[in-house]
């Protein structure tokens, strides 16, 4: 049985740890709560953005934006993945990884090759071997448009140019402050929902020139898509690491209840084997 | 034809208003454009000015919004205003559009033509002056 002292100075140790992880829970709480006012305050924005999307996709236009025209023939296809700057936040970003790999294994076992840009600091470095042709590190709690806008352009110029066919986004979904899921989704070309009013036959008048606005359009569209990834997966991580700090806190605490325990136990039989020794030492004298 | 639509304006930041309006006037990129309820489907690109629109409700309120770039669509029974950035009259801030715009006018000539973005530092600048402007119409009729 471990001395006395081993056990205190563990007992010590743990107890720090629960300090810090206690810290971390109530950071990540704070943090969690602005994380989400943002993504709520910047949801309006991708929602608009999306039925407007849908009503051009449900018109007879002029201009056919290369965004909105499916490529029959697959050859290549481009990843964004977005995942947290930093870990200590569960299985989050594993978990989000683990949908990639999968998704990303898929298009290769169709003899399809695959690009990949990354955002955050946990994919970089989970996707540098697979060669990033575009990425983009430390995006803090809150990110501007203007740090996401090179990255992105790498991907759709790709894509202007047909060196890729399809653009997919992998990132987390925020359910709730309990749970989050990663989902794969398509970005170009774009599926829009049709809108089923706007049926008929009818086209937009364009200030300035059709290809102009459409093209700025859809440049906001996947721009905006992407930030509120990017937005939403900052309120996961957060999400992800208060539960991850309080199940490792709730645990620290067991783990000291349990050593405690053995230390008094410990500290007992030592005390019943000094009296026994002196008691014993004493019979002998007498 | 109706008479009254319903407009909705959001920026990237938060949703600035939704609700039934009988006329909206906003600055279109090829001038200002002024849209009554079941017009034609539209779209353009948006630059930096002022967005108006009359309320349909009992006094007719007019509210002026000041939008820097985005897209207006219209369709007949629905408006959208997507602003990049959008800022509630009462928030327009004259010395902060004065520093913004002395800061871009500053970068246009200091600086080595070759590395200078142009033209995101001449849309900085139409933005504060036409804040600037803005700020001044509406302190005139204050």
């Amino acid at each position: 049985m471990a001395g006395v002292k081993e056990i205190r100075t563990q007992i010590e140790s743990i107890q720090s740890t629960r300090k810090i992880t206690k810290a971390m829970e109530m950071v990540a709480a704070a943090k969690m709560r602005r994380a989400k006012e943002r993504m709520n305050a910047s949801r309006p924005y991708a929602d608009k953005m999306h039925e407007v999307v849908s009503h051009v996709a449900s018109g007879h236009l002029e201009y056919q934006h290369s965004f909105t025209q499916q490529r029959e023939n697959v050859k290549r296809v481009g990843y964004i993945v977005i995942s947290s700057d930093r870990g200590l936040c569960g299985g989050l970003n594993t978990n989000l990884f683990k949908q990639a790999y999968q998704s990303i294994a898929d298009w290769r076992e169709k003899d399809v090759e695959v690009d990949i840009a990354v955002f955050g600091n946990k994919a970089i470095s989970a996707f540098k071997k697979y060669g990033l042709v575009a990425e983009k590190g430390n995006l803090g709690d809150r990110p501007a448009m203007d740090d996401l806008i090179g990255t992105i352009k790498v991907m759709l110029d790709a894509y202007r140019d047909g060196k890729i066919d399809r653009l997919f986004l992998v990132e987390n979904q925020f359910i709730n402050s309990m749970t989050q899921k990663p989902r794969v989704t398509q970005l170009i070309p774009v599926v829009a929902s049709t809108d089923e009013k706007l049926s008929h036959h009818w086209d937009y008048i364009y200030e300035p020139e059709s290809k102009e606005v459409i093209d700025a359009l859809m440049q906001r569209y996947i721009e905006s898509l992407i930030y509120q990834g990017i937005v939403e997966n900052i309120a996961c991580e957060m999400s992800a690491r208060m539960v991850a700090m309080k199940a490792s806190t709730d645990n620290a605490g067991k783990i000291i209840d349990e050593l405690k325990l053995v230390y008094n136990r410990v500290r007992q039989a030592a005390i019943t084997q000094e009296i026994s020794e002196i008691v014993a030492g004493a019979a002998a004298v007498s | 034809m109706s008479s009254s639509t319903k407009l909705n304006v959001v920026s990237a930041e938060e949703e600035l208003f939704c609700g039934d309006i009988e006329k909206v006037v906003a600055p279109g990129m090829m001038g200002d454009l002024g849209i009554l309820p079941g017009h034609t489907q539209l779209i353009t690109t948006l630059r930096s000015g002022e967005l108006r629109y009359i309320m349909a409700d009992e006094d007719k309120t007019e509210v002026s919004l000041f939008v820097a770039g985005g897209i207006l669509e219209v369709q007949p029974h629905l408006i959208s205003v997507l602003a990049d950035t959008a800022l509630r009259a009462e928030d327009l801030d004259a010395e902060r559009a004065n520093n913004a715009m002395q800061r871009a006018k500053d970068a246009l000539q200091g600086k080595d033509p070759k590395d200078l973005n142009y033209e995101a530092l001449q849309t900085e600048l139409d933005a504060a002056k036409a804040q600037i402007e803005m700020i001044h119409r509406i302190g005139k009729n204050r």
